[in-house]
């Protein structure tokens, strides 16, 4: 079916288009980016009135977790991917900590086909660094990657040994695709469920210092510049972390790194309340974190923006907080959050769809995120100065885990396209 | 006096004239413990619940004779003895709890922030007996009432609390209650027991015992829980005591009517000589003793204490 989009404001970095133009889909491809007005008349072609609207290519978010294989009753790969729709994304990548681990060809797989079969979202699959999230033996990159992955990650667990990280780093290199870490040096972190702090010291709970992360940034770091291959350091969170990838890039090595919207928008005060779905890994900063990352968005040293979807049901949330399981819904909450950065000039409009849409395309060499003529149609509409109120309870994920819940937010996703089709509309 | 909230959570959430109001509540249920009818009507027919999640004997049992003695029917639940151990969740045991309609729910848990979420989701009154390291709301007023009763004023006394300020709820209850009363605390102890950001409490830190002696009024020594030398935190109990056993020697650089007191239970020897915990200076049997009328002033005024009836 023909679409074409009328009357929004286009912003498509890859191509450095701001402005008033048409977007023509036919095929599943973008036709023709045109200057408003131009595109030709076609009553064959279904029109959507963009007006006030902003019209961009489709969202990348390269951390989510979509639960299955193992965990179906917190999230599936089809309520994942209807989360993501509902949130602007048109791709996503699901981290490997299912059941069983995705650690092998087969696992992938499914997860693929599970994807396909339900069609409206690219879901890619990352693959395991090591078998069973052990941090002990590299799992089969090779088979791994034939089968579709896209990076490695032990993402929930960090690969704590020193050796096994630097073999990981140099095996690696042989297929070209990025190791990403879950930063957190666990024996400094044991038994903490929040950050360390003035705030955990007043709470009782015992902290997870940004230490843990900050140490566990510098080794890789440390290793890949002897290594080579490819670092993608997962939601960075501590202030400090962002001036060692800062230092990192400016050695020219090849780090890139990525930050969930909950750490740029709540600090750890937002505990006080034991409130479970403020419990995080990494854990909610410090203010001066916030500062720090904040400046490292504006300076390209945080590269994209991604949100760590962690669907938990009410049972694994409603639990004490020392018990309760980690991680937030992210990715219906993505957009609102993330235009907060414009709003305080922390970033421009475009400089934000990028670190949604181009960058991480380019870090994770996919073919999207762009409305060049001929590539997948995936596309985006949302009107960045709606108000609403935050109903978890209306989530599309089976999950409804979030601190954001009745926050009032501007911007909202108003269509999703993916490959020409409409796959969500508000 | 009525009280601001249903629940005692934490002396964080008590005004100075709500602390002042419960121990002067307090100070007029003594006499009934020392009466031989121990026993006064003004609970009669209500229920109370002992929900203890967590060892403990003085605290569960000065609730219980603190509610008996109002004449309320007291019933004392255990981790070990409840439907906690065949998986049910703490919320599905505090729902059942109360639809059996008690009149205050005590629980005591491990871990910090429970009393909180239980409070959030029913609506019987419930005071918290013990949050893991966060608080202990009636130990640290039953430490204000004897202090009070020995030096008649609380505002401008100088305490020092030492020990396992990290882990303690005690530390960090009573932290709340006596800055709000005026008082100035300065924590002590080696400086893996004293948690990070520990100032932004208001308190000042040293980690020489002796020089905290010199400076203070009263000095409050915790418990050493003995897991604690596993997790690396002090290197063994005798370079412990070396530092931190409050002894006679020691005492010597304090005052001399310094007053010394103990949440207890004690380590007798580790944290606290036996000749200094009998001593003159001592006031930890007053603190058990105040214990239960603290805890039946609390009971009093969570169930409309404001009005006149016939304690």
């Amino acid at each position: 079916m023909k679409l074409i989009i009328k009357n929004g404001r286009v912003i498509d970095p890859a191509n450095n288009i701001d402005g008033e133009y048409d977007v023509v889909i036919d095929k599943g491809l973008i036709q023709a980016v045109t200057p408003a007005g131009k595109a030709k008349d076609d009553s064959s072609a279904k029109v959507i009135d963009a007006k006030d609207c902003i019209v961009a290519p489709g969202f990348l978010d390269m951390h989510v977790h979509f639960r299955e294989p193992g965990f179906e009753y917190k999230e599936t790969i089809e309520s994942g991917c209807e989360s993501a729709a509902a949130g602007g994304f048109t791709t996503v990548a699901m981290m490997p900590n299912t059941n069983p681990v995705n650690d092998n060809r087969s696992v992938t797989e499914l997860m693929i086909s599970r994807a396909k079969a339900h069609g409206k979202v690219k879901a890619l699959a990352i693959g395991a660094i090591t078998k069973g999230l052990k941090g002990e033996t590299l799992s089969d990159m090779g088979d791994l990657k034939e089968a579709g992955v896209i990076a490695f990650s032990d993402d929930g667990r960090p690969v704590m040994n020193n050796q096994v990280m630097r073999r990981a780093l140099e095996y690696s290199r042989m297929f070209d695709l990025p190791l990403i870490q879950h930063s957190e040096i666990l024996d400094l972190t044991a038994g903490g469920c929040m950050n360390e702090g003035p705030i955990s010291t007043e709470l009782g709970l015992k902290g997870m210092p940004t230490e843990a992360e900050d140490i566990m940034v510098y080794r890789d770091i440390a290793l890949l510049e002897k290594t080579g291959g490819r670092l993608h350091v997962a939601h960075i969170s501590s202030g400090e972390s962002v001036e060692l990838v800062r230092r990192a890039k400016a050695k020219g090595l090849a780090v890139t790194c990525e930050v969930a919207p909950h750490h740029f928008i709540l600090t750890d005060a937002s505990v006080r309340g034991y409130d479970t779905n403020t419990k995080m890994s990494p854990p909610l900063r410090a203010q001066s974190d916030i500062d720090a990352i904040k400046e490292g968005l504006k300076d390209g040293t945080i590269d994209i923006i991604a949100t760590d979807h962690a669907p938990h049901d009410l049972v694994d949330k409603q639990a004490d907080y020392h018990s309760a399981c980690f991680g937030i819904v992210g990715l219906e909450t993505a957009l609102p959050l993330s235009l907060r950065l414009v709003e305080e000039k922390i970033l421009t409009l475009p400089q934000l769809i990028e670190k949604l849409t181009s960058r991480p395309a380019e870090i994770f060499k996919l073919d999207s995120g762009t409305l060049g003529a001929g590539k997948l149609a995936d596309v985006v509409i949302f009107d960045p100065s709606q108000e609403y109120k935050v109903e978890a309870s209306k989530f599309k994920s089976k999950s409804k885990n979030s601190p954001f819940d009745g926050w009032s937010v501007k911007g909202r996703v108003l269509h999703t396209i993916s490959n020409g089709k409409l796959i969500y509309s508000n | 006096m009525n009280l601001a909230n249903k629940d005692i959570l934490g002396t964080e959430q008590l005004s100075r004239e709500e602390i002042e109001g419960i121990l002067d509540t307090a100070v007029s249920f003594k006499e009934v413990s020392t009466r031989q009818i121990k026993k006064v009507p003004t609970l009669r027919g209500r229920t109370i619940i002992n929900l203890f999640f967590e060892a403990s004997t003085r605290t569960r049992t000065s609730f219980e004779i603190a509610g008996k003695r109002l004449s309320a029917d007291v019933i004392n639940i255990s981790a070990s003895t409840s439907s906690t151990v065949k998986g049910e969740s703490l919320l599905d045991t505090a729902y059942n709890l109360e639809a059996m309609n008690p009149d205050i729910l005590i629980v005591r848990h491990s871990i910090s922030g429970v009393p909180h979420m239980i409070a959030r989701h029913i609506k019987c009154p419930v005071i918290n007996a013990g949050d893991g390291a966060h608080e202990h709301p009636t130990q640290a007023l039953l430490d204000l009432l004897t202090i009070r009763q020995h030096t008649k004023q609380l505002a401008g006394l100088k305490v020092a609390i030492v020990g396992d300020i990290a882990h303690s709820r005690v530390a960090r209850s009573n932290i709340h209650a006596m800055l709000k009363c005026g008082m100035e605390v300065t924590v002590v102890g080696p400086p893996t027991m004293i948690p990070v950001g520990m100032e932004c409490l208001g308190v000042k830190v040293l980690h020489n015992l002796e020089e905290a002696i010199s400076q203070v009024d009263v000095v409050m020594m915790l418990r050493i829980q003995l897991e604690r030398q596993n997790e690396g935190l002090f290197p063994s109990f005798r370079e412990y005591s070396n530092q931190f056993c409050l002894t006679a020697d020691k005492l010597k650089h304090g005052r001399k009517d310094m007053l010394i007191m103990h949440p207890g239970p004690v380590n007798r020897g580790i944290e606290i000589a036996l000749d200094v915990m009998e001593g003159p200076h001592s006031v930890i049997l007053d603190q058990v003793n105040n214990g239960v009328a603290l805890r039946m002033a609390l009971m009093y005024l969570l169930l409309g204490g404001g009005s006149e009836t016939d304690h």
